[in-house]
């Protein structure tokens, strides 16, 4: 019990959170085609927590979302120069962008020295759930204890921090998403401005990229911001379902998978474990996938 | 000539011959990614790209798993790029089907699989770390590329395939072309435009299966797109469009091989991709098509003619 609660509790919650909030925004990625930016996403962040870290010196909360969203947003203002002044096919814009930008941040990464001492760039890719650890548990007691949950891992903190402010802004702008998810056209005879709210979105998408990359990996975000959403596409028409689904399909997939990854084989007296952020984003596609044999709404007519 | 710089001294193939048959061999990748990827890049199949060249992560792993299983080292190159190249195939494949039979679009199509099959082949390696057998660290110069440690033999086989990929492109070049720019116009007068896709999708396939050695596997794409989007800089015509972008997806990998030879700690892959960045952003301002410079001198001719 004392162990589960060091550690495999704490990446559990790690890898779950992040399932949650990069889900949880990924469903207005699916339905405005925008899927490739959590990709995107996922890579540009590198360079900006490599060079905040080389600057500043700390892993602190704020120094990597200050360095992240600054790298973000910087991306976004290149691909943007890309398509509109040098007039760049939108993809290959997307496309040139980000891989310069985590070719920047791999180089970084090694020629600081970083690699060897704070980042791992195989742990950026692959994540590293598992180093989320809770040495100061004791018991079922600790749950309640506030000096024994103030050691948690400092990743919690931030990914329930985006957890939150992407809820937030979700419903209270949930009205304006819906438009601009399904009927852009209408939004615009409506008042709702698109090109706003499509920022309110990838901003969200920067921010909860920036709290998942280094505590689950590249990978793991990617895998989040579209395939539970895309799941639960597959099962109903209706929006509201369509996002609480989708947060069920990324809650499902970092607990069982997390299980299926370091549990099920600990279980069965096998000393291999599978690298938990990996077989979460594996079962998340398998949800996937099972949806699209045999779920509802599989074919309807696509968006246009 | 020892007061050369020795990024001089390299560039100049006066390093080690190992280190010349390296750069070539790059070079030579370089050039058939570049000219593959103006069709990619013209027929929107670039971001394609990028899920099929993470989607060989898995079948590099399984090939690992097969080779050693088999009693050969685990290294075996064609063990692991037969194992990448299949992968790689059902990756598009499920990209195709996913797009055609279910209401997903492309691009989630495309995410989602490239997602769960680089995934899968995280869990892969997870396994193979387990596996009591040496050679699992050659596994990581998949991801990011390498040319430290590589045989003469695989420069040579991967000079011998961007051959064999560039001599392709020309044989179909007009057909190429045609579909690229109107595919319905060369539909209705009878090519296979199906056919055609598909032997681009193929074409991609192989540059990105023998690239995966020196640029790897995240980075791959890159070659696909930057030196096409840097080529449309500098010539409308689709003939000199593509040898403009063959020889800067050449110069980008060869230069990137030898700043990579000389200095430690320098990933193969993303020096490259950093190389020809750059020349993508020159390409932006001196094009001598629709560079900035030329388009603000016309601009300026156009206005004082007024």
């Amino acid at each position: 019990m004392i162990s589960f609660l060091q550690i495999d509790l704490p990446a559990m919650l790690v890898g779950t959170l992040a399932a949650l909030v990069c889900a949880l925004i990924g469903n207005f990625l699916v339905l405005t085609r925008q899927s490739m930016l959590g990709d995107a996403m996922g890579h540009v962040v590198l360079p900006g927590i490599v060079i905040a870290f080389v600057l500043a010196g700390t892993t602190a909360t704020w120094v990597m979302l200050t360095g992240a969203f600054a790298a973000a947003l910087f991306s976004a203002m290149l691909v943007e120069f890309f398509r509109r002044v040098a007039r760049i096919e939108a993809s290959a814009a997307l496309g040139s962008v980000f891989t310069a930008m985590f070719a920047l941040g791999v180089l970084l990464l090694e020629r600081t020295g970083v690699a060897r001492t704070t980042f791992d760039v195989h742990h950026i890719l692959f994540g590293n759930i598992e180093t989320a650890i809770w040495p100061a548990a004791t018991g079922v007691a600790s749950l309640f204890d506030p000096t024994a949950l103030a050691s948690l891992p400092p990743q919690l903190g931030r990914l329930a921090f985006g957890l939150a402010v992407v809820a937030l802004v979700v419903v209270l702008l949930f009205k304006e998403l819906r438009v601009i998810s399904f009927d852009p056209d209408f939004a615009r005879t409506v008042g709702i401005p698109p090109q706003i709210i499509g920022a309110v979105v990838v901003t969200l998408a920067a921010l909860a990229a920036v709290v998942s990359l280094s505590a689950v990996g590249a990978i793991l975000l990617v895998a989040m911001m579209v395939c539970p959403p895309a799941t639960a596409r597959m099962l109903t028409d209706d929006l509201k379902t369509q996002v609480w689904l989708s947060l069920l399909f990324a809650l499902a997939s970092g607990v069982f998978g997390y299980a299926i990854a370091v549990l099920v084989p600990l279980a069965f007296g096998y000393e291999i474990s599978l690298g938990a952020a990996g077989t979460i984003a594996v079962l998340s596609g398998l949800f996937q996938l099972v949806a699209m044999l045999f779920g509802l709404k599989r074919g309807l007519p696509k968006l246009t | 000539m020892a007061e050369l710089h020795p990024l001089l001294q390299v560039l100049l193939l006066q390093a080690g011959y190992n280190t010349i048959v390296v750069m070539l061999g790059a070079a030579a990748l370089g050039a058939a990614t570049g000219v593959v990827g103006v069709f990619a890049m013209l027929r929107r199949r670039a971001l394609v790209a990028d899920a099929v060249a993470h989607a060989t992560l898995p079948g590099v792993a399984l090939g690992f798993i097969l080779a050693v299983a088999l009693g050969f080292s685990g290294r075996n190159l064609s063990f692991l790029l037969s194992g990448a190249a299949l992968t790689a195939v059902l990756a598009a494949l499920s990209i195709q089907w996913i797009a055609n039979r279910t209401r997903l679009t492309e691009d989630t199509a495309i995410a989602s699989v490239l997602a769960t099959f680089f995934a899968f082949g995280i869990v892969l390696l997870t396994v193979i770390q387990t596996l009591k057998t040496g050679g699992q660290a050659g596994l990581d110069i998949y991801l990011l590329g390498a040319t430290a440690g590589m045989l003469r033999e695989e420069a040579i086989t991967l000079a011998l395939f961007a051959i064999a990929v560039a001599l392709i492109v020309a044989l179909l070049f007009k057909e190429l072309t045609l579909i690229s720019f109107d595919a319905d116009y060369a539909r209705a007068h009878g090519f296979p435009v199906r056919l055609l896709d598909l032997a681009i999708l193929a074409l991609v396939l192989v540059v990105v299966v023998i690239g995966l050695r020196i640029v790897g596997l995240v980075l791959i794409v890159a070659l696909l797109i930057t030196p096409p989007a840097a080529a449309r800089f500098w010539s409308d015509h689709t003939g000199r469009m593509t040898v403009v972008s063959g020889a800067i997806g050449a110069f980008s990998a060869y230069f990137g091989a030898a700043i990579s030879a000389i200095s430690p700690d320098t990933p193969t892959g993303a020096v490259i991709v950093l190389v020809a960045f750059f020349l993508l952003l020159a390409s932006i301002v001196f094009g001598t098509a629709r560079g900035l410079l030329v388009r603000a001198i016309g601009a300026r001719n156009l206005r004082r003619a007024a």
